[in-house]
């Protein structure tokens, strides 16, 4: 299982970096977005996928999941959420302002070289 | 009175005060005085913290008052105490600063709420024993950093926000990444802890492959070769106020971070480790020299000295031993005051000459004497002139280069200093000498109110220089403690 879902993870990062490698803002957006997927479900592997309970003190249930990596990604998760709608009201307004969301066409550099 | 928090005032008075601003939107000037009054508090709180670790040794505290591993471990050992106070005291000036200089609209728009909530995450991320806290704090200040390079929303500011949120999104999905090797590997997050499990196992292969995923994630943050291409250009962007705090504060994060990995966590195979370190501290030298003498732009100029910076310190710590750790911690505090005071002048510069080519400047000196002599003296403790700040880390660095036997490394940070001594002179021989060029007219009250926290913080950084003899006791505590693992996780887990 384990193997299958680094695999997995694997495919995500691959994914994200094709996307943030291009020159469409918005694409480049959805590519942190895999990327974090990517880290989040990475967490989770690296926890180790064994306990067949979730992690809530119930009777009877002795085989708990990890609860430290869950407690990780929610922190992770919120913190991505944050910083992706920060960069989502940020790429409306370069693109109202630069008038394009062509990464390439966003030079411009010093003018004193 | 118990005073087992204290290690946690300089977090947490900023960041009330910054909670206590956002309901002062439109009062400006009370968003000032609070501001003040904050970061001064905090300052005496830092300065009591330093010398109760001075007198008592390491102090950690697990909030909730649980055992050791199993909770947030706050660890403040004296470097982190002398970042702390160091920190506070910048911001407390870089901010007074700003009073004259960021204007009306940017203070209404919570410029100083995200200047202490970025204190805060800045603070945290030199107080916290946890690995995945000091990835919170990072975060608390890369998202208080991102609204303040952007506030503004000049064409400019966003086109360079963009590229500085996307490199920073990305080395912080690569710091999740690493944490979760580490955790598969070590299956713990305190780092006390952490640094005891990986001694046990003497390091395996897998975790120098770790060691080096937190080199590049600390690395994207501290700006090292070749890592470092973010930086000119966002650094660039925002005001000077804020290019000040970025450019004194955020990357010595990161660099404080490699510091404490590398002692802490990755000594079991130094040959490995820290001669990767060593070559990309040279390497990062070498870049910034070239950039620090291309530009004839006053900004660029400086931003490349960080680089130039950086690199030193780093080349100190890859030593491990006594004299290139004491001089890396030396440089480490010298570097944060200079280059806050250097931005800071370069600001008035700009301010009074209306533009930041030296190409169109010449001539200040006669009309403006003050600015011309205090950038002097800061250009010259920068270099490393004897009475001056940044004299005794790099003598000690070199001291440390030499005895490691690192021959050309240790060439190379002597003929940076010179490098370094060019680039800031030709500032000054551009800007202050030469004909006079006709100045837009600016308000003296202005430039007088803006030059007296640069005057402070070059005075600061004079006074660091001189008073060495005085600083050594604490710069050596400091050294002892990450050069000795172990007294540092004894003082963590308590056994």
């Amino acid at each position: 299982m384990e193997l299958l879902m680094a695999i997995v993870a694997g495919l995500l990062f691959t994914a994200a970096i094709y996307l943030i490698l291009s020159r469409s803002l918005i694409k480049v957006v959805l590519g942190t977005g895999l990327l974090s997927h990517g880290a989040h479900l990475f967490i989770l592997t690296m926890g180790g996928l064994g306990g067949s309970a979730p992690p809530v003190l119930a009777d009877g249930a002795g085989d708990f999941a990890d609860p430290l990596p869950q407690a990780l990604i929610l922190t992770a998760i919120v913190i991505s959420f944050g910083v992706t709608a920060f960069i989502l009201v940020l790429a409306y307004r370069t693109y109202a302002v630069h008038e394009t969301d062509d990464l390439s066409l966003m030079k411009g550099n010093d003018e004193h070289d | 009175m118990n005073m087992i928090n204290l290690l946690l005032f300089p977090v947490i008075i900023p960041f009330f005060t910054a909670i206590l601003l956002l309901f002062f939107k439109e009062q400006v000037r009370v968003q000032r005085v609070l501001t003040v009054i904050g970061l001064s508090a905090g300052i005496v709180s830092a300065l009591a913290l330093v010398s109760k670790v001075k007198q008592d040794g390491i102090q950690s505290l697990t909030l909730g008052s649980w055992p050791a591993p199993f909770g947030i471990t706050m660890v403040s050992d004296m470097l982190s105490a002398l970042l702390v106070t160091t920190t506070l005291i910048i911001t407390l000036l870089i901010a007074i600063y700003s009073f004259s200089s960021i204007g009306v609209e940017r203070e209404r728009y919570f410029y100083y709420s995200a200047m202490l909530f970025m204190i805060t995450g800045v603070n945290g991320a030199f107080t916290t024993g946890d690995i995945f806290n000091m990835f919170v704090f990072f975060e608390v200040l890369l998202i208080a950093s991102y609204l303040l390079i952007v506030l503004g929303g000049e064409k400019r500011q966003l086109r360079e926000s963009i590229k500085y949120i996307l490199v920073n999104v990305i080395s912080s999905a690569f710091f999740v990444i690493t944490i979760a090797y580490l955790y598969s590997v070590v299956g713990t997050l305190n780092m006390a802890d952490i640094g005891e499990k990986i001694a046990s196992i003497g390091q395996p292969p897998i975790l120098s492959v770790i060691g080096v995923l937190m080199m590049l994630v600390f690395g994207i943050k501290a700006g090292i070769f070749p890592l470092y291409f973010w930086m000119p250009g966002s650094y660039a962007a925002p005001p000077v106020p804020v290019l000040a705090l970025f450019g004194a504060l955020l990357t010595k994060v990161g660099v404080y971070a490699i510091m404490r990995i590398d002692t802490l966590f990755f000594v079991s195979d130094l040959a490995f480790t820290h001669t990767i370190l060593l070559v990309l501290a040279l390497l990062t030298i070498v870049a910034g020299c070239i950039g620090a003498l291309a530009y004839f732009d006053l900004k660029q100029i400086i931003i490349y000295n960080i680089l130039i910076a950086i690199g030193v310190i780093l080349f100190g710590v890859a030593q491990m031993n006594e004299p290139g750790m004491q001089g890396a911690i030396f440089y480490l505090l010298h570097d944060m005051l200079i280059k806050g005071a250097l931005f800071l002048l370069i600001g008035i510069i700009i301010f009074v000459t209306g533009t930041s080519n030296l190409r169109e400047m010449g001539g200040l000196i006669k009309t403006h004497p003050t600015l011309g002599w205090m950038y002097l003296i800061a250009a010259f403790g920068l270099a490393g002139i004897p009475p001056l700040s940044g004299f005794a880390g790099k003598l000690l660095i070199i001291e440390g280069g030499f005895t490691q036997g690192h021959l050309f490394g240790t060439i190379i940070i002597l003929a940076s200093s010179l490098v370094v001594l060019l680039s800031v002179i030709r500032i000054f021989l551009y800007a202050f000498w030469g004909e006079p060029r006709p100045l837009k007219t600016t308000d003296r009250s202005v430039y007088r109110r803006m030059m007296v926290p640069a005057v402070l913080l070059v005075a600061l950084s004079v006074v660091y220089g001189v008073g060495t003899e005085w600083i050594y006791p604490y710069v050596s505590d400091a050294a002892r403690v990450l050069l000795d693992p172990d007294s540092y996780i004894t003082a963590v887990l308590k056994e």
